[in-house]
């Protein structure tokens, strides 16, 4: 609107021979200024027999498989707006459920310069962290349902932090971005903390081959300390380890990863036909002191773990309205525990209980089809299978992921 | 030495360049804008004529580009939703963002047909601010060179009396190839055309072309198989004459349907560079009416 009426200035001002003007014209109304809003109701059936385990990780958030049958995934409402002609402007509410409980997250609510210039961009707010490739993209957006092993096992799901974020785009003919965070460094795998021990890196480099090919790296680097952080989530199924607490305390974390993106589509045009290939690679070292009580029993010993591991997927759009994808997961736990005090429980018990001591490579095979009617709209059925030392486990989910309103562009 | 120095020429072009950097989002805006700044410009066109404007993925190198440019000319009228404000986003260009000098788009000075009275996804990919297919249409291709002449001269006040000659001499040879193509296009007055997606609407309505039907049941979502029998049923009653299909487009529709009606398919260019007779937009025009205009007189003889 501002748009149209400044243009047609321009142009009626000197221009007097301009024989079809813009005819939208209005009132001023209350609601012109409304931000975009977008809803996505995302729903699934699921089918599994295990619980979901990472033998070797301590687990976060958000880790957990889908209830069992028919359930709800996230609903999220998204607005989103330029402030001025400085800022822009958006915020995500995911509402969920998780164990039984209805839970609203402010996912993201940040707001982004726009006119600092010379490539600089500042965002600051609560956002999801721009290291690696899928962590950034919102969940709607992603070509399976679930987040890749790695990331289950090192962030929960994806991380998201409140704090600030600088980047910088260099003006060369090839896309090079560097970017630095500054965050609470509060959610896991960090925790509660002197304040502001968040900080991460990351650089993206990208361009395309011809018109039919593009790709993109990335490096990127994590780091954040916490004064205690407790385990969440399922690492173990017993009911009779409800007991036991694993807490660590004055814990160092410090994750790098690289990844890497190509698409290809016949003429460059993604619409018909396009592979998309993408792999990234994760790696996080930390330190703490591990503090594991059982009723009046406990064992304290110092933690050092080193934990890696990578997906690789293909996804292939082979019609308008169909894609499929494969994706393998592999996450290796090496952790090593070294006994400082102990009582009334050994070495030996603790990691039983715990699994913290399993060096078993742990892998994931998925598969998955997609039906999309229009960009709007799709309906997916995916197949997992999961092995680790001691067993396998296969999982089906028929989800529907949906888009109501203004539906704003998808990341590269 | 000499490496050192085109290896910097290459990482910032910034530093040896035009003076004005251009992204175009279409190639019809790149075309315009090089006819109308000659060496005060240089262009960029994000798409070429073989790709769906509407589906083009954000990807690094557009990000790159949009960097480094003094003004981005688009279609506007929603056509790059899914694309350009991400573009302009992740670029921290200040120059090109919604509302300033740098930023122009074209369908947004000119009258725009099909506007929604009401809007809802359930008819499909429907522009809110209306069809934004306007450069087919030579009338409102004229008054969009005009305000982006104006424009070049916001932003370059130096080169005014460059732009102003440029545009006179566009104005004037493309006010003389209108009315020649006008007069040429008479057979085709009122011809019964159908069309794949509703991006000939400004072409047809500059000519006069009886415009029946469009394959897609609703703009933007492919035709179903029965979505295909529906429309052939109803064109059985009065066959049209011929099928205008944009080249970027699937034919596989439009060729199902020509064959059961027995009726040509004609490939257009649709925009500047889609095959080797439309480099130009003059070209562009002229190709588009021989096509039509031939596969018109192969109907008649029938």
């Amino acid at each position: 609107m501002l748009t149209c009426r400044r243009a047609c200035l321009l142009v009626l001002a000197p221009v007097l021979t301009c024989p079809l003007v813009s005819a939208q014209t209005g009132y001023v109304s209350g609601n012109e200024f409304n931000p975009a809003i977008s809803l996505i109701l995302d729903g699934r059936y699921a089918q599994y027999h295990d619980t979901f385990e990472l033998p070797g990780f301590q687990m976060g958030p958000e880790s957990e498989l889908p209830a069992e049958g028919f359930s709800l995934g996230h609903s999220e409402l998204t607005l989103s707006a330029n402030v001025d002609d400085q800022f822009y402007g958006s915020a995500s509410v995911a509402i969920a459920e998780h164990d039984g409980d209805t839970e609203v997250e402010l996912e993201e609510a940040y707001l982004e310069t726009l006119g600092l210039g010379y490539g600089a961009t500042v965002k600051f707010g609560r956002f999801l962290s721009s290291i690696g490739y899928l962590n950034s993209q919102h969940e709607h957006a992603w070509s399976f349902y679930d987040a890749p092993l790695i990331y289950t096992a090192l962030f929960g799901k994806t991380l998201y932090d409140d704090g600030v974020q600088a980047r910088w785009l260099a003006p060369t003919r090839i896309f090079l971005e560097l970017g630095v965070e500054w965050t609470r460094g509060a959610r896991f795998p960090g925790g509660e903390n002197d304040g502001n021990e968040g900080k991460s890196l990351f650089i993206k480099l990208g361009d395309d081959l011809g018109t039919t090919a593009s790709w993109q790296l990335g490096a990127s680097a994590y780091s954040t300390r916490f004064a205690e952080r407790s385990s969440e989530g399922h690492a173990h199924e017993e009911e009779s380890t409800d007991s036991a607490e694993l807490i660590m305390e004055d814990g160092d974390v410090d994750i790098v990863g690289m990844d890497a993106v190509f698409k290809w589509a016949p003429a460059g045009q993604p619409r018909h036909q396009q592979l998309v290939l993408s792999a990234e690679y994760l790696q996080r070292k930390e330190s703490a002191t591990s503090n594991f009580i059982e009723d009046t029993n406990s064992l304290i010993a110092d933690y050092e773990g080193k934990q890696s591991g990578y997906y690789v997927q293909a996804v292939y759009r082979f019609h308008r309205q169909w894609q499929t994808g494969l994706r393998y997961d592999e996450v290796k736990p090496d952790n090593d525990f070294t006994e400082l005090e102990a009582a009334g429980i050994d070495m030996e018990e603790f990691l039983e209980e715990t699994e913290l001591g399993s060096d078993a490579t742990i892998t994931r095979n998925s598969a998955m089809l997609a039906y999309s009617p229009s960009e709007f709209s799709r309906i997916r059925l995916q197949y997992n299978h999961r092995d680790w030392d001691e067993g396998r486990d296969d999982l089906w989910v028929l989800q529907y992921t949906m888009s109501l309103g203004s539906h704003g562009a998808h990341r590269y | 030495m000499k490496t050192l120095t085109f290896l910097i020429a290459l990482l910032f072009p910034v530093l040896c360049r035009a003076e004005l950097a251009v992204f175009a989002c279409e190639p019809e805006w790149a075309e315009l804008t090089r006819q109308l700044g000659g060496s005060r410009v240089s262009v960029f066109a994000a798409t070429n004529a073989l790709q769906d404007p509407h589906h083009i993925e954000a990807r690094p190198s557009l990000i790159a580009r949009m960097r480094n440019a003094d003004l981005v000319v688009c279609t506007g009228a929603e056509l790059e939703v899914g694309w350009l404000p991400l573009l302009l986003r992740r670029s921290g260009n200040p120059k090109v963002q919604t509302n300033q000098p740098g930023h122009f788009e074209a369908a947004m000075v000119v009258e725009r047909l099909a506007i929604p009275t009401t809007l809802d996804r359930a008819q499909g990919d429907v522009h809110a601010a209306g069809n934004p297919h306007v450069h087919l249409d030579p009338r409102r291709l004229l008054t969009i060179a005009r305000a982006l002449a104006q424009r070049l001269m916001e932003l370059d006040p130096e080169g005014e009396p460059q732009y102003r000659d440029r545009v006179d001499a566009f104005a004037s040879e493309w006010q003389r190839r209108m009315a020649e193509w006008e007069s040429r296009a008479t057979p085709l007055q009122g011809a019964r055309v159908v069309v794949q997606h509703e991006d000939w609407i400004y072409f047809n309505d500059w000519l006069a072309l009886n415009q029946v039907a469009t394959i897609e049941p609703k703009p933007g979502i492919p035709p179903s198989a029965a979505d295909q029998k529906r429309l052939l049923n109803t064109l059985y009653q009065q066959p049209p004459q011929l099928i205008m299909l944009s080249a970027y487009q699937n034919d596989k529709a439009a060729r199902w349907l020509a064959d059961k009606l027995q009726i040509p398919v004609v490939v257009l260019p649709f925009t500047v560079g889609a095959d080797e007779h439309s480099a130009t937009l003059p070209a562009l025009f002229d190709r588009t009416l021989s096509l039509l205009l031939q596969a018109h007189a192969q109907t008649a003889d029938h």
